[in-house]
């Protein structure tokens, strides 16, 4: 061959992309993200009360209570699956931890003799090692999300089914499961834990919600796992292209069980979180989150076709919402109009990405 | 050019090799050798067995007869990484390649480079990046390790694919028309890199519906047709004529 081979190469044919044609820049994170900047400011010219302290408050912690399972499903968008089973697993995890606290907490009722004893006035129950009851309803809750999770990776990665039927499926088997083991009546975390739960779940911290600080550790915890661990590698690659990535040798089967695991996870936390705020986990809580979910998700970026999205898009995503919804109570718009602009939004998150890719 | 490891031992042996799917028999009866440092061209129309023939090699297929020999030891392979494992790598028409991550990750999809940090494993971006720009060098691809799959020109996507084969120490490399779809210089570079391969002792068996390409760089042509293997020639006792022939069927067998 008359090509020499060791001479280093040059790029005189191959541009370098400009700054602003790569990363943050050229996603739709980027754009969603300067959208919800200016709609802040415009907030702030449109209403003395949106940067007052209490006002951020509550915008923060309200879209904490999704942003977390908003994670979660964002690692199952990127494979370019699907979870719908959310809503259903907020609320049966919630469920299953509140029982949990509440049955270990009354004396009487199978092992809670392990946890609590009367005290010598025969009514007050004391807990035997404070803080234990908590931290066993809180991972009851979660091994039965796990659970959860499991059979959706199961049916989706080695049975083979579609990710959208198999959680579909869950949304209704979950939700059914919720009455079956509440008789459709709502529980209530109690006994002596009942406090430190409430102030895990709705108290704050230097006046920062409790929710947000969480979100902001698992949404730093999930880039890194993302973009520098080589799961997270076999994440993105499952949803650019799952043909090469079986053919290169990675545990596909694996790396979508985990996926599922993780947003099944994501959503029982978040589930567990919202009934602290609301002091119960009624049966029908968080009915039709998923879609609230999918739909931050989506704005914020993530592709529903795989291969793009990560945790500042979702949170994004998130936090448009609520300010919107936020938005709207302040400027005394009926609330009904809050849903048919998340339509829209959704739609024009989505049309701008596409008229940018057009074009560049 | 003498065939370089004639007298050694032939580093894949297939030995009757069929494959039945239902009632249509792709294959039937192929015995075949390739040695060390030979790069063996695999010519035939479409349907005629090779796409088979290379995913039975590659483990994508179990072959319903015969047995394959890798390096003297019978070899079963489950699952393309079995094959991998022996080293046997594959440039696929497709290029299997992930659009969404660099060009640096894709070189490395499934065997990443990785830092430890206490418990936690961390990916080494800049080793990666190093090593994968040292082999777009070798391929004399102007290839950028940080650039978007998506972003590049067919003969950047072709570099990163075979700059794949050469992270592990492959000991026979195939490649599915590593030519059908990218410019004549770039084609140039293609059969440099398999000279280069064949310099180091690698074994090579190209796939190729290009005649030119074939008659340039391989010391052996195997032609299919029908399942069957027609003919195994050297190169210099056959001609592109006598080969056409071959796989149009004007002539039986050689």
């Amino acid at each position: 061959m008359a090509m020499p081979l060791e001479s280093p190469i040059s790029f005189t044919n191959v541009g370098r992309i400009r700054w602003w044609q790569r990363g943050i820049f050229a996603s739709q994170t980027g754009y969603v993200l300067l959208a919800l900047l200016v709609l802040l400011i415009a907030m702030h010219f449109a209403s003395p009360y949106f940067f007052t302290q209490g006002n951020m408050q509550n915008v923060a912690k309200n879209f904490s209570f999704i942003a977390i399972a908003t994670l979660g499903i964002t690692f199952v968008i990127i494979t370019g699956g699907i979870d719908l089973s959310v809503g259903s697993m907020m609320c049966f995890s919630a469920m299953i931890t509140s029982m949990v606290m509440s049955g270990l907490s009354t004396p009487g009722m199978p092992g809670a003799f392990l946890f609590v004893h009367l005290a010598a006035d025969g009514k007050t129950v004391v807990a035997n090692v404070p803080g234990l009851i908590l931290l066993v309803s809180i991972l009851a809750g979660l091994v039965v999300a796990l659970i959860g999770g499991l059979v959706n990776g199961f049916c989706i990665a080695v049975l083979g089914l579609s990710p959208f039927v198999t959680t579909l499926g869950m949304l209704s088997i979950v939700r059914g499961l919720g009455y079956v083991v509440s008789n459709g009546r709502g529980s209530f975390p109690g006994g002596p834990d009942a406090d430190y739960f409430y102030a895990l779940t709705s108290g704050d911290l230097f006046g920062v919600p409790a929710p947000f600080i969480y979100l902001l550790i698992l949404a730093a915890v999930m880039a890194i796992v993302l973009h520098h661990t080589s799961f997270g590698r076999h994440v993105f690659a499952l949803g650019g292209n799952e043909k090469a990535a079986e053919l290169t040798g990675i545990p596909v089967i694996r790396v979508k069980i985990k996926v599922y695991v993780i947003c099944a996870l994501a959503a029982g936390l978040q589930g567990i979180i919202v009934s602290g705020w609301l002091g119960s986990a009624p049966a029908n809580m968080a009915t039709s989150y998923e879609l609230n979910v999918i739909a931050a998700a989506v704005i914020g970026g993530a592709n529903l076709a795989g291969g793009v999205g990560g945790p500042l898009g979702a949170i994004v995503g998130c936090v448009l919402l609520e300010v919107i919804r936020n938005g709207l109570v302040l400027a005394q718009v009926s609330s009904y109009w809050q849903q048919a602009l998340v339509g829209v939004i959704i739609i024009l998150a989505v049309l701008v990405d596409r008229i940018r890719s057009r074009i560049t | 050019m003498e065939t370089a490891g004639a007298a050694g031992q032939p580093v894949l042996e297939l030995t009757g090799i069929g494959k039945e799917f239902g009632a249509i028999r792709a294959l039937h009866g192929v015995d075949m050798q390739v040695f060390p440092g030979e790069v063996v061209g695999l010519m035939g129309d479409n349907g005629a067995g090779k796409s088979t023939l290379v995913k039975i090699i590659a483990g994508n297929f179990r072959p319903t007869h015969g047995e394959i020999r890798f390096d003297g030891n019978t070899v079963h392979f489950y699952r393309p990484i079995d094959a991998r494992a022996v080293g046997i790598e594959v440039v696929y028409q497709d290029l299997a390649l992930a659009d969404n991550l660099t060009a640096a990750a894709n070189v490395f999809l499934g065997r990443e480079l990785k830092r430890k940090f206490g418990p936690f494993a961390f990916l080494d971006h800049n080793a990666m990046a190093v090593r994968a720009l040292e082999l777009f060098g070798e391929l004399r691809s102007e290839t950028r390790p940080y650039d978007l799959v998506k972003q590049m020109s067919g003969g950047q996507r072709q570099a990163v694919a075979i700059a794949r084969t050469r992270l592990s120490n492959a000991k026979l490399v195939m490649m599915d028309e590593p030519t059908a779809a990218i410019s004549v210089r770039q084609v140039e570079q293609v059969l440099g890199l398999i000279h280069r391969l064949k310099e180091q002792g690698v074994a090579v068996m190209l796939i190729s519906h290009r005649m030119p390409d074939v008659f340039a760089v391989c010391d052996r042509v195997v032609v299919m047709r029908r399942g069957e293997k027609r003919a195994d020639k050297s190169i210099r006792d056959t001609s592109p004529e006598e080969v056409t022939a071959l796989i149009t069927g004007a002539k039986e067998a050689a």
